[in-house]
């Protein structure tokens, strides 16, 4: 395996780049790219609760709404400052998810995945009942803010470090949990759960945990997504957002932190470059792409780079005898 | 009175269609053990295919019979050509393939007979039968029996053929189906292609009901996959039952529930799947597997 | 190794950095070109819109054949929103930021018009004849830059609601309406023109979704709850089976059909044409395929262009003259800046148009606007179907005579 520094390395470049860009692109750009860190922070939700623990969502839309609403909300009814709401809405998807991770721990594959397929078919219906809160389906318009401190950048700049900010700190936790005990039951978990249970693991716990915790990541995506977009209505948060994430993370690469960074290049840029490439069928093209890519990589993006290395390191470590067996 | 019989009457066509659809999903399931995402694309492309034998002239049963039989070679050359590949992978790289293919046959769909929604013929007469108060599509009652039929079929094809029971091995157990000199690979080809066909053929009935456009199958399927759950995915005649129940269920409630009235009604399909999930995942008829440590 | 990694990298920054564009004084306009931007539904569920866009490229082409707009070529760039506020609002920044239109013209739907209405009016760029039915774009003190085009759908059913109250003085409404702001809009048009009659007249509303297979049971409901009078407020595959089922069932009401599914061939003639007779709507277009317009040479004109510049195109699709309407209003603001085509001139002339007819418009049928007034089109007339063809009477009704 590489060794840790090298993966340190990388990330510090790619952190380094990041920090320069916002002087070099035009607001459109850093918008896309602020995109792409909140799809980011979403995916990598979402890979916890599938990649490493193996509970497969079709429904992670539905956070991504409960906390963008959570955010359009507090501010439109109670004038709550927008830094707030979005710790806020991380905490109310945690115990939103914990709580569907508990009905949840009966399911498995195929049911798993229809019962959260069926909760994010339901959320675009229940957020026009509830018109009250939600606007119905006019939505509610917020305003984009401004950097605040007197900072003299422009709001797409101001907003694209809070995103990579708010994408640094949550990333970085993520690589604590699951490089550490809670991180190892989790990965069990998914392996073997009767096993891991026997050995001791509280499954229940740990699963329904695990569920809170990747919603509140969602969720906080979903809090960026508001303030960034400045505006919440059903139609933003349909089944499709859904499968969007879920194609984001296989493409990106299963229990994989990076993995979450190439998911969401993909599924915010390869829709616009298919659109490029043919108006009369872009979706077709981006089905291409999708077939295309999990034929080369059916691991994802990550899964092919980490294959990739360990083989070349492996290479050069032991050149002359067999290395046999393929990596695993 | 009158309307309470009439609701149930409405849902039960509206139900034979989510089980026509149900059962195409549960066909590929119970033969490949993959959950085609693509089902209803494929559904709604195979029924453009025989608009298109409609507009060039041919007769309504022989341009049916030709789509089906188109439908059940595209599927089995889609499994042994786009599947194949991915055979082996993870569960959930088969899965974006298979949404991959959903988008392309949506777009593609568009871009050949453009979105606007055409009227699709009906084999049935168009007047409606009357007994007492309480009116019966024809069209309804027809698709249902063709649904009905299709089940029967497919019923006698697994039970009673050698194809049939080939295809049921290899989808219980590979391995020992190989030793048996069954060729896994093709059962599973067959099997989409089967799937295809029932598939095609729900197309054709719902088509007349909802107007053939791209994104017709779209709302559908949600409901179907509702069908198949509260039926149970391991079940063919579950699923159309479940289809049946599901209509009935989304009508009674519409009307006899005031506070969610018609404004949940997608809601109210969305938490029967999630309440039988919870009581009994593998829905009412299906088999319940055991894991084994 | 490192220095390969690092190579890499620096060509990807490279490759990431646009450089960004010098500010122009009339952006999206040279000698030779004026640059049109539009987003639509080309994908997704409301992709059945998408025909429009394509028909406005298709008419700008042919104003392109015939010289252009004062020497210059209008450049139509059109992008994919797939009804998504998200994406709309990516896209309108990429067509005001980075292709820099000198224009945004029928953008399309609500929630997508919605998300990018306060940013277009920051930025000062003319937010042209938006393709919604909604009221909320003729309002010029706050957005002055937005405006609408077609007859909003409050106004429709204001139109159906002063209709009922002088001829149905005892009516029983049954209300059947899709369940977002286009439903709503319809709806709140109907309650707030009956005033204080709604409550007693209108007896059961009933709601569906775009996604329902049928709204069978809904029809069931209205015809058993008494109602003589329905109002459909549905999309036209909805509306095909709404008619089809009211008749089936023996359900006779006055049945007002919403001006969306008015179509001939895409509603009346699929629910069958016996079953369509009695149906009233409100319209502003030449239906297209209503056979009285046949040999209306603004409908030949018509086929012609459809014929030569959008062969793909759908002969009987209401949209399809829809967007060559607003096509023509747009060349035709075009026309009027002359020289000047700054953003702020071809506002100017978008809020200048007067008493301006156009061949598929209704005859009587004029659109005017001024910088208080940004709904261009007020004007609507009954029709009734004889079974055969949509009949109109009565007066035109003129909403901002209201």
């Amino acid at each position: 395996m590489p060794p840790r520094a090298w993966t340190l390395g990388l990330a510090a470049v790619a952190l380094a780049v990041a920090l320069v860009l916002p002087f070099t692109l035009t607001n459109f750009r850093l918008f896309q790219f602020s995109q792409v860190f909140i799809y980011a922070i979403a995916l990598l939700g979402l890979n916890i609760l599938t990649g490493f623990n193996g509970q497969i969502s079709l429904g992670h839309g539905a956070f991504y709404a409960v906390g963008a609403y959570t955010t359009a909300i507090m501010i439109d009814q109670w004038s709550v400052p927008y830094g707030w709401t979005i710790p806020t809405a991380g905490l109310v998807c945690l115990v939103a998810g914990f709580l569907f991770g508990i009905p949840a721990l009966r399911l498995e594959g195929l049911y798993l995945a229809l019962a959260t397929f069926a909760l994010a078919l339901a959320v675009p219906q229940i957020l026009k009942y509830f018109e009250h809160w939600t606007g119905g389906s006019q939505g509610i318009v917020l305003s984009k803010p401004r950097a605040p401190w007197g900072l003299t950048i422009t709001p797409d700049q101001w907003l694209y470090f809070l995103c990579l900010a708010v994408l640094v700190l949550l990333f970085v936790l993520a690589a604590n949990l699951l490089r550490g005990r809670t991180g190892r039951a989790i990965i069990a978990i998914r392996d073997n759960a009767i096993a891991a249970q026997s050995m001791g693991v509280n499954t229940a716990l740990y699963k329904s945990l695990t569920f809170g915790v990747s919603a509140a990541y969602t969720g906080v995506a979903g809090a960026l997504s508001a303030v960034t977009i400045a505006y919440v209505a059903p139609d933003s948060f349909d089944v499709f957002r859904s499968i969007t994430f879920l194609v984001g993370v296989v493409i990106g690469g299963l229990a994989s932190i990076s993995g979450a960074i190439f998911g969401a290049l993909f599924i915010q840029f390869v829709p616009n470059w298919a659109q490029d490439i043919s108006k009369a069928a872009p979706w077709a093209i981006y089905g291409v792409f999708l077939i295309g890519f999990m034929y080369a990589m059916p691991r994802g993006i990550a899964g092919s780079l980490r294959l990739a290395a360990v083989r070349w390191y492996r290479r050069r470590a032991e050149p002359a005898a067999s290395a046999g067996g393929s990596p695993r | 009175m009158d309307t309470l019989i009439q609701q149930i009457v409405s849902g039960l066509a509206t139900g034979g269609i989510y089980g026509s659809v149900a059962l195409a999903l549960v066909m590929i399931y119970q033969a490949t053990d993959v959950v085609n995402y693509a089902q209803g694309e494929m559904a709604m492309f195979s029924t453009y295919l025989a608009w298109s034998l409609l507009n060039a002239g041919l007769p309504y049963w022989v341009a049916f019979f030709a789509t089906l039989a188109i439908a059940f070679v595209g599927g089995l050359l889609l499994e042994r050509i786009i599947i194949r590949p991915v055979e082996n992978a993870p569960v959930l790289t088969i899965v974006i393939v298979c949404i991959g293919l959903l988008v392309i046959f949506n777009s593609v769909a568009g871009w050949i007979y453009s979105y606007i929604q055409k009227p699709f013929p009906s084999p049935f007469p168009s007047k409606p039968i009357q007994v007492g108060n309480i009116y019966f599509g024809a069209h309804d009652l027809g698709a249902l029996g063709v649904t009905l039929l299709v089940l029967a079929g497919l019923y006698v094809f697994f039970r009673f053929t050698t194809l049939g029971l080939a295809m049921r091995a290899a989808a219980q157990n590979p391995v020992s189906s190989r030793l048996c000199g069954i060729r896994v690979g093709w059962m599973l080809g067959v099997g989409w292609g089967l799937a295809a066909l029932v598939g095609a053929v729900a197309g054709m009935m719902v088509a007349p009901i909802v107007f053939l456009d791209p994104n017709m199958m779209a709302g559908i399927l949600i409901y179907a996959f509702a069908s198949a759950t509260l039926g149970g995915f391991t079940s063919p005649g579950g699923a159309v039952l479940g289809g049946l129940i599901v209509g009935v269920i989304e009508n009674l409630v519409g009307t006899y529930v005031k506070f969610i009235g018609t404004e949940l009604k997608l809601t109210v399909a969305l938490a029967l799947i999630l309440i039988v999930l919870l009581v009994r995942p593998s829905g009412l008829f299906g088999r319940v597997t055991v894991h084994r440590v | 190794m490192r220095k390969g990694l690092l190579l890499t990298l620096m060509a990807a920054l490279g490759l990431a950095v646009t450089l960004g564009p010098a500010a122009a004084q009339t952006p999206g306009v040279t000698a030779t070109e004026i640059k049109v931007g539009n987003t639509n539904p080309y994908s997704g569920p409301a992709s059945a819109y998408g025909t429009i866009g394509k028909a406005l490229g298709a008419y700008f082409k042919k104003v392109n054949d015939e010289g252009g707009v004062n020497g210059r070529k209008i450049n139509y760039i059109t992008y994919d929103d797939s009804y998504s506020p998200p994406k709309a609002v990516e896209m309108i920044r990429k067509l005001v930021e980075q292709d820099e239109v000198a224009v945004l013209f029928q953008t399309l739907g609500t929630p997508t018009n919605t998300a990018i209405h306060k940013y277009v009016n920051a930025q000062k760029v003319p937010h042209l004849f938006v393709a919604t039915g909604a009221t909320k774009w003729n309002d010029p003190k706050n957005f002055p830059w937005t405006m609408g085009f077609q007859p909003n759908y409050q106004t429709e059913g204001r139109i159906y609601a002063a209709y009922i109250l002088k001829n149905f003085p005892d009516a029983k409404i049954g209300i059947l309406y899709q369940n977002d702001d286009y439903g709503k809009d319809y709806r709140k048009g109907l309650h707030d023109g009956l005033g204080e009659a709604a409550k007693k007249m209108i007896v059961l509303e009933q709601t569906y979704e775009v996604t329902d297979p049928t709204i069978d049971s809904q029809i069931v409901n209205l015809k058993n709850s008494g109602a003589n009078v329905f109002f459909n407020v549905t999309i036209p595959k909805f509306a095909v089976q709404a008619i089809k089922k009211a008749h089936d069932t023996g359900w006779k009401p006055a049945h007002f059909l919403n001006n969306v599914s008015s179509s001939l061939a895409t509603v009346l003639k699929p629910a069958g044409l016996e079953a369509s007779r009695g149906l009233i709507t409100a319209l502003y277009l030449k239906e297209i395929t209503d056979p009285q317009w046949k040999n209306d040479k603004g409908y030949q004109d018509w086929v012609a262009w459809m014929k030569k510049y959008y062969p793909e195109g759908a002969l009987d699709d209401q949209f399809n003259a829809y967007g060559y309407t607003v096509a023509q209003a747009m060349t035709q603001v075009l026309k009027q800046c002359g020289n000047d085509l700054s953003r702020e001139n071809i506002l100017k002339q978008a809020q200048n148009l007067k008493n301006v007819e156009f061949p598929l418009l209704l005859p009587g049928i004029k659109i005017n606007t001024s910088p208080t007034d940004h709904a261009p089109i007020e004007q609507e007339q009954l029709a009734k179907f004889d079974g055969e063809r949509w009949v109109l009477f009565g007066e035109i009704y003129d909403a901002s005579k209201k």
